[in-house]
């Protein structure tokens, strides 16, 4: 019932909803959650409401944990 | 760059690191049914070295709805005073009789929608007055005050909510103060979290707390989650980690909560398996008594009843697993179930049913 999808805004529109797409999935969402809804965010869904917007930078940083990670592991033999 | 098979081996070499550095069997709940359902479903389970389970938690929504709900709402709907409208998973829950509401279906007694959105136009078409099953935790809650104030602003008069609301802190803080199940470490769920923000989470880190970490959903996120809750029980520490940063932020969704705070408040309501948890749940505030569809179609308390046989209130208090159930599997199948557990999508007997509780 906490099943979100991340999706991204492609169009904004009337009365706080916005189109919002994933793949070649399309649909219309309430943005009405968001504070500063943006053409290009990328949001979380759930229920037919954009429930956050999703941090860019936190999710380059979180690659570059796993990479770290990984490189680590590679040098104890351990993967 | 590392793809993400390697990324997985080398997150689960450091779990079994990890794992072996504390030396004896680990319990770390997974407080959400999205998580239970995830990591059988991506096969997480099965990569996880002896002795750490993953105990499945009571954040599975419809499975913590007691079962006299379900009988209050068939009696309204069977009564012709009101249309009942829900998400799918409580249209499926039998009652005491072992009927459900996707009985009424065919008749336009029960309808099933996927957003609250869909619910003004169903009360504006319906000219009798709708019932919304408004069950969920933070994650959903904001999704429906938010219709609920679009249906008061489109002066819509005919929508009420049935609330069997759940908040998350307070069955954790429910559980620390029953330490018999014997968790070592939660991951803590990261939609709900979303809402309600890392810093809700802090009363893990006094007394008698446990670690804690705000886990995603991927498979990635699963392992590294479990990862950060076995180095702290290594290390001997309870703090509250944010593993799921690009969704989470330490308040959390301010509007989202701003919505909560205002139309709803703290009440003491049943949980299947867990009983009555103080200031668990949310109801309507007095300003709203005119919308809260228990107040005007004058609905008894709902009583917590199990199906003969059927383990599920134990499932959800982390007590017991799946197989132990004589039902499991055999009489009770998510074609034909007995409870709530192996009904929702999000129940951890159709979650090991499905997927196979990886041993």
């Amino acid at each position: 019932m906490c099943l979100a999808t991340p999706m991204r805004i492609e169009q904004l529109l009337e009365g706080g909803r916005a189109v919002v797409s994933q793949g070649n999935v399309k649909v219309e969402v309430s943005v009405s959650l968001l504070q500063n809804p943006k053409l290009g965010d990328h949001v979380i869904v759930h229920a037919g409401f954009a429930i956050e917007t999703l941090s860019l930078v936190e999710a380059e940083e979180r690659l570059a944990l796993f990479r770290k990670l990984a490189e680590l592991s590679g040098e104890t033999g351990g993967a | 760059m590392s793809g993400e098979r390697d990324l997985a081996s080398a997150l689960v070499a450091e779990i079994e690191k990890t794992a072996a550095g504390i030396g004896r069997p680990v319990r770390i709940m997974e407080v959400c049914g999205t998580h239970t359902v995830e990591l059988r479903r991506q096969g997480i389970h099965s990569l996880l070295p002896r002795g750490i389970a993953l105990v499945s938690g009571p954040g599975c929504p419809v499975c913590v709805t007691p079962a006299g709900y379900v009988d209050n709402a068939l009696t309204l709907a069977e009564s012709g005073h009101a249309i009942i409208a829900s998400f799918g998973d409580m249209l499926k829950v039998p009652g005491a009789t072992g009927r459900t509401l996707s009985s009424l279906s065919a008749a336009g007694r029960a309808r099933l929608v996927y957003s609250p959105t869909e619910l003004i136009g169903m009360a504006r078409a319906a000219g009798a007055p709708v019932v919304f099953l408004a069950v969920g935790f933070e994650t959903t809650i904001p999704t429906i005050m938010s219709a609920l104030l679009e249906a008061e602003k489109q002066e819509i008069r005919n929508l009420y909510l049935y609330t069997a609301f759940k908040t998350v802190p307070a069955a954790l803080r429910f559980l620390l103060a029953n330490p018999e199940h014997g968790i070592d470490g939660f991951l803590l769920p990261g939609h709900v979290s979303v809402v309600i923000g890392a810093d809700a989470y802090e009363f893990l880190e006094g007394p008698g707390g446990r670690p804690g970490v705000i886990t995603g959903f991927e498979a990635l996120d699963m392992l590294l989650g479990i990862l950060l809750v076995l180095r702290q029980i290594g290390r001997g520490t309870h703090r509250v980690e944010n593993a799921y940063p690009r969704a989470v932020r330490p308040g959390g969704n301010s509007l989202a909560r701003q919505m909560i705070e205002t139309m709803l408040e703290p009440t003491d309501e049943t949980w299947r398996g867990l009983g009555v948890i103080p200031g668990a749940a949310l109801g309507l505030r007095p300003a709203r008594a005119d919308r809260d569809a228990a107040k005007v179609f004058s609905l008894p308390a709902a009583a917590d009843a199990e199906a003969p046989g059927c383990i599920c209130a134990r499932v959800v208090a982390g007590m017991a697993t799946p197989p132990q159930c004589p039902l499991f599997g055999a009489r009770c199948t998510p074609d034909d179930p007995v409870g709530p557990c192996m009904v929702s999508s999000e129940g951890t007997c159709a979650a090991y049913f499905r997927y196979g509780d990886g041993t």
